[in-house]
């Protein structure tokens, strides 16, 4: 019965269950990466594949005037889109909260339904009615408001309607969790103590829902540089984005250390908007959600 | 020391650095009702959960009906568990609830059942052996945790707060229910609550429990009537903690110093200049123009307030002490403000602390 | 109580959701259209019969099914297994693994599927179904672990301790206790993990090889060739299979949510 007392600060256990998982996160996640991360620093061989021979250049050449405008011009369609979507996926989302528990949760699986839809079919659909001669289009040369076809398919505006279109619902959804979650009586009390309703709106509502409203930002940008399919099928190619220069560079340069090094700059974007993701989703309660 | 079911020698438990407990010795002899008493936080679920063997000691040792129980995992000890929340398996039925413990003994199946009906009809809930766990009320759940721990006769059952999450009524009415089951089935139980009534209500020892330790240990009366610690005198009942030091023998006692010209005795005995705090139960306390018990303290009458069934009176005394006092004459002959004597008998007072004298 | 909806946020609502369906509508309704060009030119099965007879259809949607269940069911091994282990688990690279194993999910598709192009060649592994298989495993497995490992930490442990206490070992106390209490979690994350893997382009497109063209890369090259009434009948088809999961898949959460509100 003199059983001395253990330490027991570094009590270590592995269960074996984890170690398929440990497998699979090394070998096909961090060697991958890190792969990546080897090659944005050797050069490119003459016609294909990689020389053993280590630089800087493809970092240089990120600045070239080239990718230097692939990386405004994706910006600008990426914030572009987290401003469409929050100006429309907001009303939608604090709408739909309002509305009664079954109603509520029916729209939400409609808006959610989609997203279990290929997005290419969702985009074809898209097609069909911008053509030049799609539905829309023939049905405005019908009523005679036109006389010839308009182009409205293959520019930037129906490539901006398809990121808008495809990546709607989460931004929706995010903010839904948030409206949905806030205490409505703090708003009632900020009425009750004279605000308008606008401004009840700004100074209780918003700053309450404002953590979906980053997840949301964040869910929406970090995929809209790279989704190149919408560039290719809707915008015609007109506008390069970084997912469309990036492929472009391992399928059409065959330069897989500048499609690397263009990865990792893509990479630091993301990682950046991911840390703010990670902050915001983690205090949760000072956003004073119950 | 045959007889003792359970005997815990010495337990020490830590979690991140934290002492839960702080040498845990109790022996428990068997057919005992036995409830750990004490604050949230005092170490007392620790406790019942070393006993379990759902955790384990950082020293000492579990010894059940005379067998120490190192290194046995909680489902090959001769103990059950009540839990807090009943965890009831929410994807079973009662009947498989309560079997749960049969099937894994591979019992018969015909015998499974009627060990399942005798238990069903010992918690009165007869029939309800396809019903879910979600479909029960919170009384109903808690005679099926209370089935199921039993379905395996266990030599002591262990129960987690088990009434924690009933109402009032519920719990006064679940009290003399358990208690009864306990006369019947003759088991060891040991019930953990931190409810002064429960505990004083239905066992026959109570283990006063505080900050990894076991304050005092002994019969309901006992802990009520003759506190050993200042903790066991305030934890259960009303309780005035009056001190002072001791400074003249008398016949039987001696003389305490209360404030400047006020004295008391106590019973027992104590060395000149010892100090002493004393408990004395609000209900044992009295006052009047003049006491009769060979002492008194002089003190004013701060408030009646009258909280149903007994009149409660604050009275401030000269060193400023405020005394609380219940009756049960629901009006006082002497109104607030009121100077008046207290006093007691000698024979109630109950010493929970000595020490050297100022 | 919270205010309700006027008459314009309805509208407002109303109004997303028809923009939302408009394509999808519209994908159906020209499947059925009679003219190879968009103009509306009545109503035909053609296309259907059409895509019956295409065996290129055919193979790309064998591989997707057989990507899609096989990478599913490997990512139901390893999540499952990976957030009951960590559970259990208690070491220093926890935290690291937890994160590094979450990136497939975090990273823009496009990265991972370079990341896997420059890593299988350099490795020599020959791009087909395997590389789609481990790919697209990799992929789900978050999905799985997230769900399963979201549903144990709110799982109360006092269910295992008390089928331990009732007797049970503790690889008893998991298969009768904690695999029917997370089954849910797993299924939904499974459905999920199909559902991407049935939906991706983006990965798919780096990693396929000559003879393992997926459903979804047939449409994309077919979609770039210009769009034919073939592929409106196929995404109807798609459609059909999807909404029939779709609406099984909430029956499912459904009644598990009713009985997990009964508790």
């Amino acid at each position: 019965m003199t059983a001395v007392p253990e330490t027991k600060k570094t009590e270590r256990r592995i269960s074996p269950a984890v170690i398929p998982m440990y497998i699979v996160t090394v070998l096909f996640v961090a060697l991958p990466m890190v792969y990546v991360i080897g090659i944005t620093f050797l050069m490119k061989d003459e016609v294909f594949g990689i020389t053993n021979q280590v630089t800087l250049k493809n970092y240089a050449d990120l600045f070239s005037a080239v990718n230097l405008k692939v990386f405004a011009d994706s910006f600008v369609v990426a914030i572009s889109t987290t401003v469409l979507t929050l100006l429309i996926g907001y009303p939608f989302a604090y709408f739909t909260a309002r509305f009664s528990q079954k109603t509520r949760s029916f729209i939400i699986l409609l808006i959610m339904a989609p997203f279990w839809i290929n997005s290419l079919l969702r985009l074809n659909g898209w097609i069909i009615l911008l053509k030049a001669n799609g539905a829309i289009n023939e049905g405005l040369l019908a009523l005679g408001i036109i006389s010839e076809p308009l182009k409205i398919l293959y520019n930037n505006g129906a490539m901006m309607l398809g990121m808008v279109y495809a990546l709607l619902p989460f931004m929706i959804t995010s903010i839904y969790n948030s409206v949905e979650k806030m205490d409505w009586t703090l708003i009632e009390a900020a009425r009750d103590l004279g605000s308008k309703p606008f401004s009840a709106f700004l100074r209780v509502t918003l700053p309450l829902t404002m953590p979906g409203v980053v997840a949301g930002c964040v869910l929406v940008f970090v995929p809209s540089m790279g989704l190149f399919f919408i560039s290719d099928l809707l915008g015609g190619s007109k506008v390069l984005l970084l997912g469309n220069l990036i492929k472009n560079e391992f399928y059409q340069a065959r330069n897989w250390p500048m499609g690397a090094t263009l990865s990792i700059a893509m990479l630091a974007f993301t990682f950046v908007f991911i840390i703010i993701y990670k902050k915001v989703t983690d205090d949760k309660t000072a956003g004073g959600l119950k | 020391m045959d007889d003792m079911i359970l005997q815990l020698k010495d337990l020490h438990k830590s979690f991140d650095n934290v002492k839960v407990l702080k040498g845990i010795t109790l022996d428990v002899k068997a057919g005992r009702f036995l409830t750990l008493l004490g604050p949230s936080g005092c170490g007392k679920t620790t406790t019942l959960r070393l006993i379990a063997g759902l955790d384990t000691p950082d020293s000492g040792s579990i010894l059940i009906g005379g067998k120490d129980m190192k290194g046995l995992p909680p489902e090959k000890r001769p103990v059950n568990t009540v839990f807090q929340n009943y965890a009831l398996f929410p994807h079973m039925n009662v009947q498989k609830n309560i079997a749960y413990s049969l099937v894994l003994r591979h019992t018969d199946k015909e015998e499974a059942l009627k060990k399942v009906n005798e238990l069903l009809s010992i918690v009165q809930l007869e029939g309800y052996n396809k019903r879910m766990p979600a479909q029960l009320s919170g009384g109903q759940r808690q005679r099926v945790a209370i089935a199921r721990a039993l379905a395996c006769d266990p030599q002591i059952l262990l129960l987690d707060e088990p009434l924690g999450a009933l109402d009032l009524q519920l719990r006064r009415q679940m009290q003399v229910e358990l208690k009864a089951l306990q006369k019947k089935l003759g088991i060891t139980f040991i019930y953990i609550t931190h409810d002064q009534e429960e505990a004083l209500n239905m066992s026959d020892r109570i283990a006063v429990m505080n900050d990894g330790c076991i304050e005092q240990f002994g019969s309901p009366e006992n802990i009520y009537e003759h506190p050993t610690t200042r903790f066991a005198a305030q934890f259960i009942g009303q309780s005035n903690i009056i001190e002072g030091d001791v400074v003249e023998k008398v016949a039987g006692g001696v003389r305490v110093q209360i404030c400047e010209n006020n004295t008391i005795i106590v019973k027992g005995e104590y060395e000149i200049g010892e100090h002493l705090a004393l408990s004395v139960r609000a209900e044992r306390i009295d006052y009047a123009d003049k006491a009769d018990f060979g002492f008194a303290l002089n003190g004013t009458i701060k408030m009646h307030s009258y909280i149903g069934g007994v009149l409660r009176t604050t009275i401030t005394l000269q060193n400023g002490q405020e005394v609380l006092i219940t009756g049960a004459n629901p009006v006082s002959r002497y109104p607030a403000g009121c100077a008046v004597q207290v006093f007691w008998d000698p024979a109630v007072a109950a010493v929970v602390e000595r020490g050297q004298g100022k | 109580m919270k205010k309700k909806n006027g008459a314009l946020s309805k509208l407002y609502v109303i109004l997303v959701l028809f923009l939302t369906y408009l394509p999808v509508f519209v994908v159906v309704l020209y499947s059925f259209n009679n003219s190879k060009y968009g103009n509306w030119e009545g109503f035909s099965f053609t296309w259907y019969d059409k895509l019956f007879q295409n065996r290129q259809i055919w193979r790309s949607l064998k591989n997707t099914l057989i990507l899609a269940f096989s990478s599913c069911f490997l990512s139901i091994l390893i999540g499952t297994a990976g957030a009951v282990g960590m559970a259990k688990s208690r070491f220093r690279t926890m935290n690291l693994l937890e994160n590094v194993s979450m990136i497939p999910m975090m990273l823009p598709e496009i990265i991972l599927g370079m990341a896997y192009l420059a890593f299988f060649s350099i490795l020599k592994i020959p791009f087909g179904m395997l590389t789609l298989i481990i790919a697209h495993t990799t992929f789900c497995v978050p999905y799985i672990y997230i769900n399963v490992q979201s549903r144990l930490v709110g799982l109360d442990p006092s269910f295992v301790e008390a089928a331990r206490d009732l007797g049970a070992s503790p690889t008893r106390a998991f298969i009768d206790v904690t695999l029917p209490l997370i089954a849910p979690a797993v299924l939904s994350g499974a459905l999920l993990a199909l559902a991407m893997s049935m939906d991706d382009v983006v990965i798919s497109f780096f990693v396929t090889g000559t003879t393992s063209n997926t459903l979804p890369l047939q449409v994309y090259s077919m979609l770039k060739m210009g769009v034919t009434p073939e592929v409106n009948a196929l995404c109807t088809l798609i459609l059909l299979v999807v909404f029939g999961c779709i609406g099984l898949y909430y029956l499912f959460m459904s009644l598990y949510r009713r009985r997990a509100e009964k508790q």
